[in-house]
């Protein structure tokens, strides 16, 4: 499998992603700047990583969802390549219209950093095919501008479709939905997917929970593993 | 010429004539006036700060840079250092914490290493005070806001109330990066010929004489002092990070210098006076937010996110080609010339020619020093107010006060986990994050004791300075260096000037004989307003370094049967202790008297108890005494604790009173013989053990560990 990490300028997350990919499935991560039309080789896997790209200054990724690489973007997902927001980069997926809904200021108005739980919602998608349905992860979060918004209608539309991948939960007892979520997001969801399953946009930082000794666990290494066995099994690794 | 609205006394005039012999003119003596300032000359502490130990074996740059670096092993230089951002943050709560962040960050890319780790002090006031909500808010958003964006994790800090800091709170802002050892950053490399470069931001009018307004009281009409706050752009910061080390792994930079206070000035007339050159600079070069600035203003401007860069004529193009990349602005400013000569010109105008070495060296200021009249009130302790009656109520309240309560509610504002390398974050006794690509980890405390300074400067800062390293001995790790930030009062008043002559003497001496270093730091004077000065606030962090990372011992990690010892005396002193402060609304009495030979023998056995994994957890004893350290060690813990220990002392002088050399271990049982064999020849006691799900104490109390954890974690208010 071949990964790229975007780089936009204020993305901060870029080299935290690229070495959780790196370290725990053992291979090499592309790190594309912003600026290039096209990647030089053709990736699998093509992450928009957290940070602040632009400085946020306007709406959270509003800027770097017109970025020259946004068109390579594209269509790798047009051609059904795996392509993975996290934090910033699900914000500049909603932004680009690849996936739906906006990402609102937490509840609380203020950053939130700390310990998070999410329970996989479904698997049908090309990220958690390989994890259980309803497990709960535990993946930290940390940003300001989480709360997952829709307008009810579509909000059932994406409930119905079954594209909610993540939902925040409580890991005592495996429930999850609206009241776990630490920023307020409708019906406590922290991350979702495309129609075709091969766009994930989530605001959790699995990157953050995959090296053994740092502070943040480890489930983040069966997200990644998940992913890479997509692949193997599929045959296109 | 006006002298004095440039900050300079009539002798420091007189003198500046005589140097030059002349009159200098208007620019000039703006000029000089700024290098002078208290801020940018350290001119009344510069003597004192002589006194500390610098050298040190893991010392690779000491005090005089803009950070200092210590040596963490396998090629790799830690550059840290703290620094104040009071004055900005009393009268703009948020941009001026949030610049702090940005300022401290650009000494650290200054020594040519990645920003890696932050932490902050705070000292607010009365915290039931909207003054005080209001400005903590303020601050808190500022540092999440910066520090966030431009990603550089929180990982720990200190979070200190008294009504002292009402009028003027306290921000002190420390940052540290790691360095290859050859790509290490110096501003004393600049040669004849070089060009002098300014990366980022352009020059506006904000910020204008900031080291002025951080050298003199904050007066009725601070507010008006508003021109002088700057503006913070963390997103710019972050370009001017990946900038700088993008130029340093190529080697495009000879020489660099962070703009902070008194800007383009300082930073070109410091690298010109320490490599030994002199600078010509044209102003019509300086890329300029607005129009219509004068030569003055542009020099002293504090625009945030510039750097100075000296760069060899050769590499040039290479440095204009990385600058686009980033987006950043980029213009060549000066030259590089023979020595002492600092001289402006304005469209071939020569409007400014000093001598570099008169920007360079202000004269010192030696102000009397005299012990307060109040010193022995101060001092003594009145212990019938202090009598414990009733203990669990007394220890609810010690955990869950303003400064005993869990501050995860400013923490979890910051990015904690950011660049990924933090091994322990926030509510840890001990910042831990590894080093690059090694088994090694760097540990981080950072400690203010100012209740005790004010009852006695001289131990209350040795007190300060001995928490910091047990800290790091307990964790098991070798102590590289500290840095220091000194927030004191008007050193004008005699009875002030003591009080930091004598806390600097208490860090000194506890450097000196404990082997620390002191690498780098900062003093801020004149905290007072009408109302009030602040006590003596020194805040000190410092570096260890952990060769093994798994060797660490941590805290919170009591297991169900271990048991629990004290080491160390079993009492130390209830004298400006969190206690007797609750008790009494104000500090008085002193902490414990130094104790070297105590703290050595302290020392050498904590070192061996982490080294050979013998203990299962163990923390010292700080604020709130054994109780607050067993109750604290409890809750993170998440185990009951059973103490079945009956002390002779008093009630409140066994639970609650604080200072020395001592802790608490939670040792597995297996390694009881070896842990008492391995504390032998200092004073231990087995207190306890780890059971049940509540904090008992035979005698006390028997405390829920869920209404112990609720104290702590949503405090009294």
């Amino acid at each position: 499998m071949k990964a790229a990490v975007v780089v936009f300028p204020g993305s901060n997350c870029d080299r935290d992603v690229e070495r959780a990919i790196r370290e725990s499935l053992k291979i090499k991560v592309e790190m594309v700047w912003h600026e290039k039309e096209k990647f030089d080789e053709q990736p699998d896997l093509v992450v928009l990583p957290g940070g602040y790209s632009y400085g946020d200054y306007l709406r959270s990724g509003a800027i770097a969802a017109r970025s020259p690489i946004i068109k390579a973007v594209r269509e790798h997902a047009d051609r059904g390549g795996l392509l993975l927001g996290i934090c910033n980069g699900f914000q500049i997926l909603t932004e680009t219209k690849m996936l739906p809904g906006t990402l609102l200021p937490n509840t609380s108005l203020t950053f939130i950093c700390r310990e998070c739980y999410v329970r996989v919602e479904q698997t049908d998608n090309k990220f958690t095919s390989e994890l259980n349905n309803k497990e709960v992860l535990q993946f930290p979060i940390a940003h300001h501008e989480g709360l997952f918004f829709l307008p009810e209608g579509e909000l059932k539309k994406l409930e119905d479709s079954g594209r909610v991948v993540f939902r925040y939960a409580d890991p005592e007892t495996g429930k999850a939905g609206a009241e776990f979520a630490p920023n307020g997001a409708l019906n406590g969801i922290a991350g979702i997917c495309n129609e075709k399953g091969n766009i994930l946009g989530l605001m959790p930082h699995p990157e953050r929970a995959t090296i053994a000794h740092l502070n943040g666990g480890t489930d983040g290494n069966r997200f990644w593993d998940s992913i890479a066995r997509t692949f193997t099994e599929r045959g296109t690794c | 010429m006006d002298f004095k609205s440039a900050g300079l006394s009539e002798s420091e005039y007189i003198r500046i004539i005589k140097i030059l012999e002349r009159e200098p003119n208007f620019l000039e003596t703006q000029l000089i006036g700024v290098m002078w300032s208290e801020h940018c000359s350290y001119k009344s502490t510069k003597r004192l700060l002589k006194t500390y130990p610098s050298e040190g074996k893991y010392v690779l740059q000491g005090q005089g840079e803009n950070a200092g670096v210590v040596d963490m092993g396998e090629g790799w230089g830690f550059a840290f250092k703290a620094e104040s951002h009071n004055h900005p943050s009393a009268v703009a709560p948020f941009q001026g914490a949030a610049t702090g962040v940005g300022g401290i960050i650009r000494d650290i890319i200054a020594m040519g290493a990645r920003p890696s780790v932050s932490m902050d002090g705070l000292f607010l006031g009365d915290p039931s005070l909207k003054k005080t909500q209001n400005l903590s808010k303020g601050i808190v958003e500022g540092i999440g806001a910066y520090g966030n964006a431009v990603g550089v994790p929180i990982v720990g800090g200190k979070t200190f109330y008294s009504p002292c800091y009402n009028e003027n709170p306290l921000v002190n802002a420390f940052s540290s990066g790691f360095v290859r050892l050859d790509k290490m950053a110096s501003s004393q490399t600049a040669k004849k010929g070089d060009l002098a470069v300014i990366l980022g931001s352009k020059t506006g009018r904000d910020g204008i004489a900031g080291a002025s307004f951080a050298s003199r009281e904050l007066d009725e009409n601070a507010k008006s002092s508003k021109p002088q706050i700057q503006i913070g752009d963390p997103f710019e910061e972050k370009l001017l990070i990946d900038c700088c080390m993008d130029l340093l792994s190529e080697k495009l930079i000879a020489s660099m210098q962070d703009m902070g206070a008194a800007g383009i000035l300082s930073s070109s007339s410091e690298i010109a006076h320490k490599s030994g050159c002199g600078i010509d600079i044209t102003v019509e070069n300086i890329p300029l937010r607005e129009e219509g600035m004068a030569p003055w203003e542009i020099f002293l401007s504090e625009s945030q996110e510039r750097m100075l860069l000296i760069v060899e004529t050769e590499n040039l193009e290479q440095v204009f080609t990385m600058a686009a990349h980033y987006d950043l602005d980029c213009a060549v400013v000066g030259v590089m010339t023979d020595p002492d000569r600092y001289r402006i010109y304005d469209k071939g105008e020569l409007i400014a020619d000093l001598p570099t070495s008169i920007l360079g060296d202000a004269p010192e200021i030696f102000w009397p020093s005299a012990e307060p009249a109040n010193m022995e009130e101060r001092a003594s302790l009145n212990s019938s107010n202090l009598i414990c009656n009733n203990p669990g109520k007394d220890l609810l309240s010690v955990i869950s006060c303003a400064n005993g309560r869990s501050k995860h509610e400013i923490w979890e504002q910051y990015d904690s986990m950011v660049q990924l390398h933090t091994i322990a974050g926030p509510g840890n006794p001990v910042a831990v994050v590894e080093v690059p690509d090694t088994d090694r980890a760097c540990l981080l405390t950072m400690e203010a004791e100012p209740n005790k300074c004010w009852t006695d400067p001289y131990m209350g800062a040795a007190e300060t300075m001995a928490l910091s390293l047990r800290g790091l001995w307990i964790a098991g790790a070798e102590v590289l260096g500290m840095t220091n930030c000194l927030n004191f009062a008007s050193p004008e008043a005699p009875e002030k000037f003591y009080e930091l002559e004598q806390c600097i003497k208490g860090l000194a001496d506890t450097c000196r004989s404990l082997d620390c270093p002191v690498v780098s730091g900062n003093v801020s004077l004149y905290n007072e307003t009408a109302s009030g000065q602040i006590q003596p606030t020194p805040l000190v962090v410092t570096a260890g370094l952990l060769i093994d990372r798994r060797k660490r011992l941590v805290s919170g990690n009591a297991m169900t049967g271990d048991s629990l010892y004290l080491v160390g005396d079993l009492c130390g002193s209830l004298g400006a202790s969190r206690y007797q402060v609750m008790k009494e609304g104000k500090p008085s009495g002193k902490t414990v008297e130094p104790n070297h030979k105590k703290e050595k023998a302290f020392r050498e056995r904590a070192l061996k108890t982490a080294a050979d994994g013998i203990a299962s957890s163990a923390r010292a004893i700080a604020g709130g005494g054994l109780a607050a350290a067993l109750a604290n060690e409890a809750i993170a813990s998440d185990k009951g604790f059973c103490i079945d220990f009956a002390p002779s002392s008093s009630n409140e002088e066994v639970l609650f009173s604080e200072g020395g050399a001592r802790a608490i271990y939670a040792v597995p049982d297996a390694n009881k013989e070896t842990f008492e064999k391995m504390w032998g020849g200092f004073p231990f006691v087995k207190i306890g053990t780890v059971s049940g799900d509540a904090f008992k104490w035979e005698g006390f109390f028997n405390i829920p560990l869920t209404i112990l954890k609720k104290a702590f974690t949503e405090g009294n208010s």
